[in-house]
């Protein structure tokens, strides 16, 4: 806890105070960089990871205040913890670093002791800091996170236009029954990592994972240039996948795997879902219904991938799709033009 | 008047919680900077630069206070308190403290 070392830089003008923080620091078993002014230590930080930074305010080209202004603006650099080590006059002065963004504040000449402390401290900080976004890295999308960052977290939707696609593996409750349950664990944690893989690189976001289903969405939360070929593009990466995954089988005993998928482009509400204490970023609404129904049609339609109109419609090239017979699914009031491809 | 130049109990701790050599290399820098910092608040009275006086005369009033320099520290940070407006005559009082200062921290063992 106490004990982690950390990559410290500091910012000072003065040569006698650089070597002596780099000292105090290095004694206290730390790594040290030192920059002379805050223009140097920006420059460094952009380059460099640092764990926390110690920061003199009275500097030519760029004072203390300029940098903690200048960090408080950077979304990467916002968190990093910053002591101001100064000897600046005027209480005005402290509480201005304070009200900037600064962590504390140590006087100078500064007591190793104290140092040692609020070094500690905001090392356990950062410690923290790093693994909450290393958290919301794990169990929201880039993306995701990106929203939550910039917006903040509220439970509630916005309508948005988006792509919804849907997929699931045929007839996985037989195929399974078939595989030890090891066997079977493999295989989904293979079949997904090819779907992450896909969806990610298509720019969207993987919302839903139930059994051998999944959801993803395109063009939420960040909007997406075409959403509807993304979305095609991802599903079409993801069959030539599952056709290199049916190549290689994971057991001897693994049968062909056969994936359908369902696309719908429309507008969706989309948002956190749930409460306070647990939520999941999703969509809902008819767009989304109806990507659900055109997946399970699959089967009966015989394509792989079967899409609405609006979906089609927004295609670079649709004329590679083909007209399946109009279907009048269920929950929906009219027949529905279907494309396969 | 008894005007402390080297607080010896600065220095002795400074020694024991830094090393002995570090501290006397840094006593060495501060010797070697100090004149540079001394012509910077020149240049900056002269230039009529008033953040230039400030960050001068606090520049020398941290290093000053690291060594227990305490005459040298309370010069300074008049100074950098007052700025411009402290005049010419403040720079000759402070080159005069600074000299004498220099002196003791000069016949420091090993410094």
């Amino acid at each position: 806890m106490g004990d982690e070392k950390g990559h410290l830089l500091i910012v000072d003008d003065n040569k006698v105070n650089r070597l002596l923080m780099s000292r105090s620091v290095e004694l206290l078993g730390h790594r040290a960089s030192v920059a002379e002014n805050g223009a140097v230590a920006m420059q460094m930080l952009g380059q460099g990871a640092f764990d926390m930074i110690l920061l003199d305010i009275e500097m030519p080209e760029m004072d203390g205040f300029e940098v903690l202004e200048a960090l408080k603006g950077d979304a990467e650099l916002r968190d990093l913890p910053v002591i101001v080590t100064s000897s600046v006059e005027g209480l005005d002065n402290i509480v201005r670093c304070i009200e900037l963004g600064a962590d504390d504040y140590i006087p100078k000449p500064v007591n190793k002791t104290l140092l040692n402390a609020r070094v500690s401290s905001g090392l356990e900080k950062k410690r923290l800091y790093d693994e909450q976004k290393r958290l919301l890295k794990r169990f929201a999308t880039d993306e995701v996170a990106q929203d939550l960052r910039e917006q903040g977290f509220a439970i509630g939707g916005r309508r948005i236009s988006a792509t919804v696609l849907f997929c699931d593996i045929r007839d996985f409750t037989a195929i399974s029954e078939n595989m030890s349950p090891e066997d079977t664990i493999e295989l989904l944690n293979t079949y997904y990592t090819l779907m992450f893989e896909a969806v990610t690189s298509q720019g969207g976001i993987v919302s839903l994972m139930v059994g051998d289903g999944l959801m993803a969405l395109f063009g939420a939360p960040q909007p997406l240039e075409n959403s509807a070929q993304s979305a095609v593009s991802a599903a079409q990466e993801m069959l030539g996948m599952i056709e290199v995954l049916n190549a290689e089988p994971v057991s001897l005993d693994q049968p062909e795997l056969r994936v359908g998928f369902g696309i719908a482009t429309g507008e969706v509400v989309a948002g956190y879902a749930g409460t306070d204490a647990r939520a999941t970023y999703t969509c809902i609404g008819r767009t989304v219904n109806l990507a659900a129904r055109l997946e399970a049609h699959t089967k009966l339609a015989g394509h792989s991938i079967l899409l609405d109109p609006e979906t089609h419609r927004h295609l670079d090239s649709p004329e590679s799709c083909s007209p399946v017979e109009a279907v009048r699914f269920k929950g929906f009031t009219d027949a529905l033009d279907v494309f396969g491809l | 008047m008894t005007e402390t130049l080297v607080d010896p109990d600065a220095i002795a701790e400074l020694a024991d919680t830094m090393g002995a050599d570090f501290a006397s290399e840094l006593v060495e820098t501060f010797l070697g900077d100090a004149p540079d910092m001394i012509a910077a608040l020149k240049e900056a009275l002269s230039a009529g630069d008033a953040d230039g006086y400030r960050r001068a005369a606090h520049s020398i009033k941290s290093n000053a206070q690291t060594f227990g320099a305490g005459a040298l520290a309370d010069q300074a940070r008049e100074m950098e308190l007052t700025g411009l407006s402290a005049g010419a005559p403040a720079i000759p009082e402070l080159e005069d403290i600074w000299h004498r200062t220099a002196a003791v921290l000069k016949g420091l063992p090993d410094g």
